[in-house]
């Protein structure tokens, strides 16, 4: 069995058995949703429509709804692609990475996670579909034949690396998370007693029987997936930041892109789950499970990401100097400077500084002020992504083109909808389906669980 | 007297199972099964099951998804119908190679992925609207059932259940 030092934090609270695991978890399943959880879908679902509303507007009219324009020909749309892609790196990173790391206290957090990042990229999908204008074309990015000639997609455009890896990591995702879903999909069938539930989680749980070369199985593929995933977690950013650094624009043509963006990526995640875990362990009673213990160890993720994301900013401005290009140096003057000077020290402040606060073990262990921390990172990011897109764009080479970006009320709409659906399938998500892995801490109850840890100590 | 009948013991620890299956198996009891809430580390090579063969699956499936992937691009790109993009060489393949990395990897992971989690599903035979098998609905909560079938091993019910009652087996049952 597996040992773990008894000077460590406990991972499961209280004098928790077996059964008392499986019972926390299924409350939200068979009980009535809660009061907060009918406001909260509410709301989403409000937002939800008018996204939706606005997203059938602009397919309608044309992308000409939004505020681009000649010179910025990427604003909002391509910034909250990045950002939720971006978001949507935390879940993978927790249950493959720290899978491979041997990392215990994933287990608590990595089903919401990947629920979290199912969502997220969902989302993102939703904004390089709508920006291409003609949606109904969208299966032109696949190398189909077809009937223009033998004229495939490029294979040379990171644009079509982007649309392999989405894919890819959307799909791969999707399956690692059911089949870690199933086992607990079958301990809901065998619980719930009303026959419509039963049935429903009957078909979801695949006829799982848990037996020995099933669990061994299990235990193979979801090392093998963790393994295949953890190169992905970091491909998908880094071929997202292609996009932009392949291109000859002042201020998206480095190298530094690709680790700049991965780490960006994991700190905007973890500042995701955060927010969605603080709010749900309590409003679902998981204090037990998801402890302060977690919370912390997020943190200091956050902190080393958020601190490597300091440097990466930091480097470029001095490249941006130090390569002697006038072009290059103008971009980063005109960001720190410049009409968007506001946003650029809003991401330096969101992003750069105040992480740094983890350093201190009170405001870490603080779940208030985690709570706000995960707020401002995540406005800190999306202003990240904001400023990379249009302060490089909206002065470009040609001084009479120079122009502001303003969002219209369908840059906004949208933008708003995408998160609208994305809290209205997590909340789905939350009320309808296991949000602990039970199989997997079931397994880690009698090394980390408190009682266990305390009988250790007496003897 | 040996017949087919099947003896289901419960456990309600995961530890108390392992020792009670090391037991029984070095007094020569063949053990069918062994249904439980989650994966006991260590009973795998105690009831004799072999470490699973899907790794090398997934390892095949990456293999074809590597060779799809470079294929279809040099069909694509070099044969059928060559991109001068920027004067940039594309006349062999070789000079296109860094340019199809990222395709490569990805198609590599998607086959091997999705090849092994079909393959992990019908092996296990977990499918849609598959019926469970496994004997009591708690094994999936909080409870260990090892299945024994005494004809396997030649001996009589009676004297199984006497070996089982020394395990500290909660419940056996007889179907």
């Amino acid at each position: 069995m597996h040992q773990e030092a008894a000077i460590r934090e406990p991972l499961i609270l209280g004098e928790k058995t077996y059964g008392e695991i499986t019972d926390d978890v299924m409350a939200s399943v068979v009980g009535k949703a809660s009061k907060s959880w009918w406001i909260a879908f509410g709301i989403s679902a409000v937002m939800a429509l008018w996204g939706v509303g606005c997203i059938l507007y602009l397919l309608g009219t044309g992308v000409g709804t939004w505020g681009l324009n000649k010179t910025v020909g990427w604003a909002w749309d391509i910034t909250n692609f990045v950002w939720w892609v971006g978001i949507g790196h935390a879940g993978t990173l927790i249950s493959a990475v720290l899978l491979l790391f041997r990392q215990k206290w994933r287990m608590a957090i990595n089903r919401s996670a990947e629920a979290m990042t199912i969502f997220a990229v969902m989302m993102a999908a939703v904004w390089p579909g709508i920006h291409m204008g003609r949606i109904w074309l969208a299966y032109f990015v696949f190398p189909l034949p077809n009937q223009f000639g033998s004229l495939w997609v490029n294979f040379n455009s990171p644009l079509l690396w982007d649309v392999f890896a989405i894919s890819t990591y959307f799909s791969v995702s999707l399956v690692f998370w059911y089949i870690g879903l199933i086992p607990d999909f079958a301990t809901i069938r065998d619980k719930v007693t009303q026959a419509v539930p039963k049935k429903v989680y009957s078909l979801l749980s695949f006829g799982w029987t848990g037996n020995a070369k099933a669990w061994n199985r299990f235990e193979e593929i979801s090392l093998v997936l963790a393994g295949l995933a953890t190169p992905l977690v970091f491909s998908v950013h880094s071929i997202v930041s292609m996009d932009f650094a392949t291109s000859v624009i002042p201020g998206w043509h480095t190298t530094i892109f690709p680790p700049y963006f991965v780490s960006g990526a994991v700190f905007s995640g973890f500042a995701m789950v955060q927010t969605l875990l603080i709010i749900m362990r309590k409003v679902m009673h998981l204090e037990n499970y998801i402890t302060r213990k977690h919370i912390e160890y997020m943190n200091i993720v956050i902190i080393v990401t958020g601190s490597i994301v300091g440097v990466a900013y930091l480097t470029e401005l001095f490249i941006s100097w130090y390569s002697g290009v006038e072009y290059e140096a103008y971009a980063f003057i005109n960001r720190a400077t410049g009409p968007y000077w506001w946003a650029y020290w809003a991401m330096m402040t969101c992003n750069v500084i105040s992480p740094q606060v983890f350093w201190f073990k009170k405001l870490r262990t603080n779940i208030m002020f985690t709570f706000f921390m995960s707020i401002v990172v995540n406005i800190g990011m999306w202003f990240e992504r904001f400023v990379i897109i249009v302060t490089s764009l909206h002065r470009d080479y040609l001084p009479s083109s120079w122009t502001m970006f303003h969002p219209t009320f369908v840059d906004i709409g949208c933008f708003i909808g995408t998160i609208g659906i994305f809290f209205v399938l997590f909340l789905l998500f939350a009320r309808f389906f296991p949000v602990l892995p039970l199989n997997e801490l079931k397994t880690i109850l009698k090394s980390s669980g408190e009682q266990y840890k305390t009988k250790v100590e007496e003897h | 007297m040996t017949d087919n009948k099947t003896i289901y013991a419960t456990y309600d620890d995961d530890m108390v199972l392992l020792a009670g299956a090391k037991e029984l198996v070095s007094n020569g009891v063949y053990i069918r099964d062994v249904f439980s809430p989650f994966p006991i580390h260590g009973l795998d090579p105690v009831i004799g099951i072999k470490q699973t063969r899907l790794a090398i699956c997934a390892f095949i499936y990456g293999l074809i998804g590597l060779t799809l992937a470079l294929c279809g691009m040099y069909y694509f790109m070099i044969v059928d119908w060559p991109m001068n993009i920027g004067g940039k060489p594309n006349d062999f393949f070789y000079q296109n190679i860094p340019a199809f990395v990222p395709i490569s990897f990805e198609f590599t992971v998607l086959l091997a992925a999705h090849g092994m989690a079909l393959t992990y599903f019908i092996r296990n035979w977990t499918l849609p609207g598959v019926k469970p098998r496994n004997p009591y609905p708690y094994t999936t909560d909080d409870k260990f059932v090892m299945e024994i079938h005494p004809s396997d091993s030649g001996i009589t019910v009676d004297e199984l259940t006497e070996k089982l009652k020394t395990t500290g087996s909660i419940l056996i049952e007889e179907r």
